[in-house]
């Protein structure tokens, strides 16, 4: 275990040694979040309330979502794809450690830098332009806490999959960027996915992806307590387990295939 | 002799690729596939403690060579036992008992001081603090590790960091170290620097390194054994001296006369190749002459003030034997 936290204390410091990225990504983070608050209190001018959300709770959603933005990282994040097409992951694959618990440590520091340094200081500049629903007791906040660590490790998952395909396909980018639409749409990270219609909402309801936004903001807003709350957390514990058995599966073929085929 | 260390038996690595054929909506259809042997039947030992150069040209399968000696190719055919284990079916236990250096790849991070990496490596390879302590200490002493500690991966030159992947490779104590062009694209200064930290650790804790390299000087250097393979075939193994002996056939014999005489000297059983002013060089082959014959008929037509013998450079020898191939196959 000592190894995995060394780990992701080094992948933390990696990120924090780039200072002026984490200004400037702060500034994209608020300037984005501004414009996707004005539109929701536009769209709230005609109508008081869609979908159970008021415009409080639709504004809080935007100050989460880019908060969230990149904790989940879900565009961009290449680095395993990377380490295939090099080749340097074959040395990795050989290294005396978990190659899965090896990086899920790595994004984990990076996770909780990202939530440090631009999650928090995004939501807060957001929420303080445009007002927030905060949660009311300690139980919630914590149940949006445990929310949030598995979010992190259902995007870390997914996206780790999508990056293992570079064994199979030549370029991953193409699937990379379905994967990420894909993503970013069924978390509700572009709209909350109760604006959705009926059919589209039950699908979303039980994709993976609902867990990486959806999930934790209904939580902290206040949607989903109780045994809803519960239930929502188990259906995110429930993912995250069929895709890291998933991906595990995937480096145990990657790895047959790399050691009999070559690089 | 100690048991040997490595051991490879009528080693073979067989890839298919892929052949195109026809135009390209056809490739996507069908594609037929070809066999390359890139390793063919190779048989070596290493004994603990040697040091052997592993050499050929590109694409001859060195690469693919080391790589089953690490356990992330299973061979297509042949044994290979490394420090008593079989390496693909024990690639961790193996991986914490070899330590690997690519000239062409690091293994440090990138954007961290370079201590990170390396303290990171007491985790992952379960080092004791007092052990590690004591191994870094050495290595930052004989590397010169401390003015470049504290500085990031990414701002160290080329020599800096190899510096840098030498120790990572080594602090977990590894008896056998694979180098792959470890001193590729390194000044002369940093060449030298490497090679004899590669002396030291071989003479002082005996590990048993095996080496590629285009840099013949390298091998001049610090390897009493040679190992040539080409097409999957090993050429030649055995010591450095004694492939001069084998295929350096002709040597040049430099001599400074006392007077001038007219070019070239004849009369002799050897070939002038150039002169300048009073020194001449006579190109002889061994076979048919011996050095001591040549000086003596020199001398007996000439007066010598001084000469001396190039021997033929590995350099040279390595080349004709890439260009022409043996003859004498797998002897």
């Amino acid at each position: 275990m000592r190894l995995y936290y060394e780990v992701a204390l080094r992948s933390y410091r990696r990120w924090i040694a780039y200072r002026a990225a984490t200004i400037s990504g702060i500034v994209t983070n608020c300037f984005f979040g501004c414009i996707r608050a004005l539109i929701f209190i536009a769209l709230y001018h005609a109508r008081g309330e869609i979908a159970g959300y008021d415009l409080t709770d639709a504004v809080t959603f935007v100050a989460l979502g880019q908060g969230m933005l990149m904790v989940l990282y879900l565009w961009g994040w290449w680095e395993v794809a990377d380490t295939i097409k090099t080749g340097s992951v074959v040395t990795d694959l050989s290294r005396p450690y978990d190659y899965y618990a090896y990086w899920l440590a790595r994004d984990m520091g990076r996770a909780v830098y990202h939530l440090l340094f631009r999650g928090v200081t995004s939501f807060v500049v957001i929420a303080l332009i445009f007002g927030a629903r905060l949660p009311a007791s300690f139980g919630q906040w914590l149940l949006f806490a445990l929310s949030v660590v598995l979010a992190a490790v259902t995007s870390f998952a997914f996206r780790f999959t999508v990056n293992l395909s570079a064994f199979w396909l030549l370029d991953v980018r193409g699937v990379g960027s379905a994967a990420a639409i894909t993503a970013t749409l069924f978390s509700g990270f572009e709209v909350p996915l109760v604006y959705f219609p009926g059919w589209l909402l039950l699908v979303s309801n039980i994709l993976p992806f609902r867990g990486m936004m959806q999930t934790p903001a209904d939580i902290f807003l206040g949607h989903l307590t109780g045994a809803g709350a519960l239930a929502a957390l188990a259906l995110q514990v429930a993912w995250c387990a069929v895709l890291i058995l998933g991906g595990r599966a995937m480096v145990v073929a990657a790895t047959r295939k790399v050691v009999v085929q070559g690089g | 002799m100690d048991d040997p260390v490595i051991v490879a038996e009528r080693l073979e690595k067989t890839y298919r690729v892929p052949v195109k054929k026809g135009g390209a909506l056809k490739t996507l259809v069908s594609r037929g596939t070809q066999a390359v042997h890139a390793v063919d039947g190779i048989s070596f030992t290493i004994a603990p403690g040697e040091m052997v150069g592993y050499v050929g040209p590109n694409g001859a399968g060195k690469s693919t060579t080391i790589k089953m000696l690490t356990g992330i190719l299973v061979p297509s055919g042949g044994q290979v036992r490394v420090a008593g284990l079989d390496p693909t079916r024990q690639r961790r236990t193996l991986a914490a008992r070899i330590g690997v250096v690519f000239g062409q790849r690091t293994q440090l991070w990138w954007d961290l001081p370079l201590i990170e990496s390396l303290e990171l490596l007491r985790y992952v390879y379960r080092v004791p603090e007092a052990r590690f302590t004591e191994n870094l200490t050495a290595f930052r002493d004989v590397l010169g590790l401390d003015e470049f500690l504290q500085t990031p991966v990414r701002q160290l030159s080329l020599g800096q960091r190899m510096r840098g992947d030498l120790a990572a490779a080594l602090l977990h104590d590894p008896p056998i170290l694979y180098l792959d062009e470890p001193t590729i694209g390194l000044d002369v200064v940093a060449k030298g620097r490497i090679r004899e930290f590669l002396l030291e650790i071989n003479r002082e804790r005996g590990v048993t390194v095996l080496l590629t390299t285009h840099d013949m000087a390298d091998i001049a250097h610090l390897c009493p054994r040679m190992m040539i393979i080409d097409h999957g075939h090993l050429l030649y193994d055995g010591s450095v001296e004694a492939i001069r002996d084998r295929f350096g056939t002709e040597r040049t014999l430099v001599v400074d006369l006392e007077t001038d005489e007219p070019s070239p000297l004849t009369g002799l059983p050897a070939e002038e190749i150039r002169a300048d002013g009073l020194r001449r060089w006579l190109r002889f082959r061994r076979a048919e002459v011996t050095a001591a014959e040549l000086i003596a008929a020199v001398s007996a037509r000439y007066g010598i003030r001084d000469l001396t013998i190039e021997e033929p450079e590995i350099e040279d020898i390595v080349r004709r034997i890439y260009q022409e191939g043996i003859g004498t196959r797998n002897e």
